[in-house]
């Protein structure tokens, strides 16, 4: 069943209906080449135009030969994401004059006139509950990458790096069933953590997933805007396109059907041409590749190769560790989340707290800074650190949360206690700090007889003394003894 | 010169393997030819500088007793849509006037492995665009026979120089005709292999899909020698095709016992006088060495012109718009603020009428709606023809007709008739939709006429050996 799209409230009382589709752009970035060449697909932060050859420079005489590699990891998506893939898989030719595109035509696929993509009718899930339908997966070539001097619209020139052009790109096409620009982002996140998963991908690199959005406002043209390239910015753009579209038509101006580009400097969208009606791309199929067969085997090889993915990952958490249903599924958001918390649960066994730390803790500061985990270097060490110096009673709950804080921020703990330092095991050392702290605090050690919570004091003031050196399982011994003995 | 007008590549190579005849010498001899004749006939668009070095080469490891390729020290042609590694490669477009490859397709690689010598790049028509060679940027090539003729084309320079004597082979590339029709013209054997025989690879492309390199020689046998040294797969055209390569070599039989003939109804009903009387004498000849011939009609065949120009500018359309003068004809100077103006200042210059003309149409016929009534139904067209062919190959072992419907004409005649330019074409397109070999061979020595022998998909050992007996009974 089709879902009813949503009505934006407005200050004024006209509610428009907001549809929203997305033409996601992935790069397979574990194929090591490009789709058509042997060259690396590793070109990020390589000099400019040094990562080509004369086939993805599209020199004259030189013929494209698919990368077999690419289509095990298409397919693979495409199964991940519920797809229908295609037995017989056949390139076209997107033919349009741009200074990025070498040969000045794409191969890409196409899904019409009998032609077909790489898999049809799948579905994104995203963490709200909604399922948004994808109508279809092409394989295709990256265009190369054009650099203005600041804006796009004021730069004196273009230059051009044909590093990129021909890399491995899934183009994930969806319904225009999304109503928010938060379902946007939810949409991106959770083919991103399929592919994480998948292992297909790797989402610390710069530009790997990219999307162009198609927006129409009650039911009137769609604009199309171009050029988003981050997580942050979909959101961003298309609450902008909205706004902007929703203040012409409060004045009664109709919206053009347009192609806009996504301006990231100044964060605003802008007009890069007016269609009229649909672009012409002469498309047909590329006479350079021969179509290429998929067998059932072959399919249901990679189908077994898959491996867990977000949502029985989520599932099995629930099971595992007992943590709640919605806990989960937030943790699952991001392969990188999921693994942290799974790696730590084999060294803190109170999963709850940890899953707490995390997902509560951890992502909150994460959102609010609009940093990716992925962009940070904490590890399970850090985690386990936290959890354990709060559990021994060495911080407080609130402490523990500015730490993770920290460590979102720098990166790393404090130099006091990122490392756990040769701990003071030693009875002796340890009785003379415990004698202190009696000394420093005689009525918590009066207290300490019959209220548990003030041994714990007497713990936590130990650990400060000793710079939270001191064992604290063998101080808390230690503490109970001492105060056995002083009792008698 | 005498020495090569006796002789044939293969016997050549055979002399300087056996240090008969030095190579260098043999080179020499090519090369005088070339100064002689070149100002006439203008069969080279580029002669390369080192040859003579190369030739030296051979000889001294002839000398040494080392074990030499197929080619063994023969003088190859190379036309100028097959790039060349660091040798202007121009396709004789203003667009690619100072284009170097930097990488050499995989025949050129095959001949130097062969130890061929490459002897410069020949004529053509504009991206193999013509069946003159009148439309390269870098004016006509000239009939050997009569110099008032046009040579044929688009590979009219290749055909020439191998008719010259000023390349002991040569390579065209074969689209609809390219390499048969000028064969024909010059009268010398033209073969275009089955489709993905030979590699692609580092030929410019016009139509993908129609077009393989083809081989030209002053007989079948060196057409064979040339094939044998190229062909095979490779794996960087994805189309090539992974069959075994068969030995064209070894010696036919001497007679066409049993061999069946179709001769194609179509071929025969549009050609003029003398040419179909002479391809009827060629078939009496064939039958008298033990062939049976009868008609058949191919009834796809009166789709072929239309659907294969439709094909052909089609992908042309698509193939060269990598030329927009950013990285390929920038020595017009253009500068622009606009990159599409850019573009298009650059693509009027760089291009000739003909290309933008086939340029537009194949532009035209792709878009949404024309694509329907044209490019689709061209290619259902197509295989119809294809299955026609593969009917009669039941029934056949070899098809036959003239290569040409018409004599060589005058330079200039027909550039003002651009569909009595394309109805040239009629009898050698068919081959490139279905895909299959074909031969075209002199129905007589220094007779501008060619009979054209087309066999099944990898039968080139069918047709080379018929081709051969039938040359050796009319030598
Ligand atoms: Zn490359």
């Amino acid at each position: 069943m089709k879902r009813q799209p949503a009505k934006m409230s407005m200050t004024e009382t006209q509610e428009y209906e907001i549809l929203i589709g997305l033409e996601i752009h992935c790069q397979l970035t574990s194929v090591p080449t490009k789709l058509f060449c042997s060259c690396s697909s590793d070109y990020r932060e390589k000099a400019p135009n040094s990562v080509i050859c004369p086939v993805c420079m599209g020199l004259p005489g030189t013929l494209p030969v698919l990368s077999r590699s690419a289509i095990e990891k298409g397919l693979m998506l495409a199964l991940a994401l519920e797809c229908t893939p295609v037995t017989r898989l056949i390139f076209y030719r997107k033919n349009y004059f741009y200074p990025d595109l070498p040969k000045n035509y794409q191969i890409t696929q196409y899904d019409k006139g009998g032609a077909s993509p790489l898999a049809y009718n799948g579905t994104i899930k995203i963490s709200d509950g909604h399922s948004i339908p994808i109508t279809r997966i092409n394989l295709e070539e990256d265009p190369g990458r054009l650099t203005y001097q600041g804006s796009i619209q004021t730069s004196p020139y273009a230059l051009v790096d044909y590093n990129r052009a021909g890399v491995v790109l899934a183009e994930v096409v969806t319904a225009p069933e999304l109503r928010t620009p938060k379902e946007a982002r939810l949409a991106l996140e959770s083919v991103q953590a399929i592919l994480e998963h998948l292992g297909s991908f790797e989402s610390t690199l710069d530009g790997s997933i990219r999307c162009d959005a198609n927006i129409s406002l009650a039911r009137g043209n769609r604009v199309e805007v171009k050029n988003i390239t981050s997580f942050k910015d979909v959101a961003r753009a298309l609450t902008f396109e909205i706004t902007r579209q929703r203040g012409l038509l409060s004045k009664g101006i109709p919206i053009k059907m347009e192609t806009r580009h996504w301006d990231e400097k100044r964060r605003i969208t802008v007009s890069l041409r007016v269609k009229e009606g649909e672009a012409e791309y002469r498309y047909f199929p590329d006479p350079d590749l021969l179509p290429i067969e998929i067998s059932k085997t072959e399919l249901s090889e990679l189908k077994a190769a898959i491996p867990e993915l977000p949502e029985s990952r989520a599932k099995r958490f629930v099971l595992d560790f007992g943590i709640n249903e919605e806990t989960a599924k937030t943790l699952v958001r991001g392969k990188g989340l999921a693994d942290l918390f799974e790696e730590s649960s084999k060294e803190f066994k109170n999963y709850d707290k940890l899953a707490h730390l995390l997902s509560a803790d951890l992502l909150g500061v994460l959102n609010r800074s609009e940093i990716d985990l992925n962009d940070t270097k904490i590890t399970p060490k850090h985690i386990l650190r936290i959890l354990k110096l709060e559990a021994d009673g060495v911080i407080s709950g609130p402490a523990a949360r500015d730490l993770v804080t920290q460590l979102v921020n720098t990166g790393d703990l404090p130099s006091h206690i990122a490392e756990e330092k040769t701990k003071i095991t030693d009875k002796k050392l340890l009785e003379a700090e415990i004698h202190k702290a009696f000394m420093n605090a005689p009525q918590a050690v009066n207290d300490a007889k019959t209220n548990e919570n003030a041994i714990n004091y007497l713990l936590g003031i130990v650990m400060g003394l000793t710079k939270g050196r001191a064992d604290p399982k063998e101080t808390l011994t230690m503490i109970k003894k001492m105060l056995e003995k002083s009792r008698q | 010169m005498s020495r090569q007008r006796k002789s044939s590549a293969f016997d050549i190579a055979s002399q300087i393997r056996h240090g008969e005849v030095s190579c260098e010498e043999h080179i020499s001899e090519i090369l005088e030819n070339i100064q002689q004749q070149e100002p006439t006939f203008h069969a080279y668009i580029r002669i390369v500088e080192d040859s003579l070095d190369a030739a030296r080469k051979i000889d001294q490891r002839v000398k040494r007793g080392e074990k030499l390729g197929k080619l063994c020290g023969l003088g190859v042609a190379i036309k100028d849509n097959i790039s060349t590694k660091g040798i202007q490669t121009t396709c004789a477009s203003r667009m690619l006037l100072d284009y170097v490859p930097p990488y050499d397709a995989t025949v050129v690689e095959r001949i130097r492995k062969e130890d061929g010598i490459i002897l410069g790049k020949t004529n053509m028509d504009e991206f193999g665009m013509g069946s003159t060679t009148e439309f390269s940027f870098f004016g006509p090539t000239k009939n050997p026979l009569d110099p008032t003729l046009v040579a044929g084309g688009s590979s009219g320079g290749s055909a020439a120089a191998v008719s010259l004597f000023e390349a002991d082979l040569a390579l065209g590339s074969d689209t609809g005709g390219s390499v048969r029709c000028p064969a024909s013209f010059c009268s010398i054997v033209g073969l275009k292999p089955t489709y993905g025989r030979v590699s692609r690879y580092g030929l410019i492309s016009y139509a993908s899909s129609l077009e393989q390199i083809g081989q030209l020689g002053r007989t079948a046998e060196d057409c064979a020698l040339l094939l044998d040294s190229i062909a095979g797969y490779d794996t960087m055209d994805s189309t090539s095709l992974r069959a075994e390569t068969k030995d064209n070599l070894s010696r036919p039989s001497n007679d066409l016992d049993g061999v069946r003939i179709g001769v194609i109804k179509e071929f025969m009903d549009g050609t003029v006088e003398p040419v179909s009387k002479a391809i009827n004498d060629a078939i009496g000849i064939m039958e008298s060495l033990g062939a049976t011939s009868q008609e058949v009609s191919l009834p796809s065949l009166r789709f072929a012109l239309s659907s294969y120009y439709i094909i052909a500018m089609s992908e042309a359309s698509s193939n060269l718009a990598r030329y927009d003068g950013l990285r390929y004809g920038h020595e017009s100077g253009f500068t622009d603020d606009d990159w599409q103006r850019f573009f298009s200042k650059n693509r009027a210059y760089g291009f000739g009428s003909e290309v933008k003309k086939r340029l537009i149409i194949g532009t035209f016929v792709l878009i949404a709606g024309y694509y329907e009534r044209f490019y689709l139904k061209a290619q259902q067209a197509r295989s119809q023809v294809r299955n026609d062919f593969i009917q009669q190959f039941k029934n056949f072992d070899v098809l036959v007709g003239p290569t040409m419907p018409l004599l060589p004409f005058r330079l200039g005649e027909k550039l003002t008739d651009p569909l009595a330019l394309y109805m040239c074409d009629i009898d050698t397109v068919p081959a490139n939709l279905a895909g299959i070999p074909s031969i075209s061979v002199p129905v007589s020595a220094g007779t501008p006429i060619g009979l054209q022998i087309l066999g099944p998909i990898l039968g080139e050992e069918k047709i080379i050996s018929v081709a051969r007996i039938y040359e050796e009974a009319t030598r």
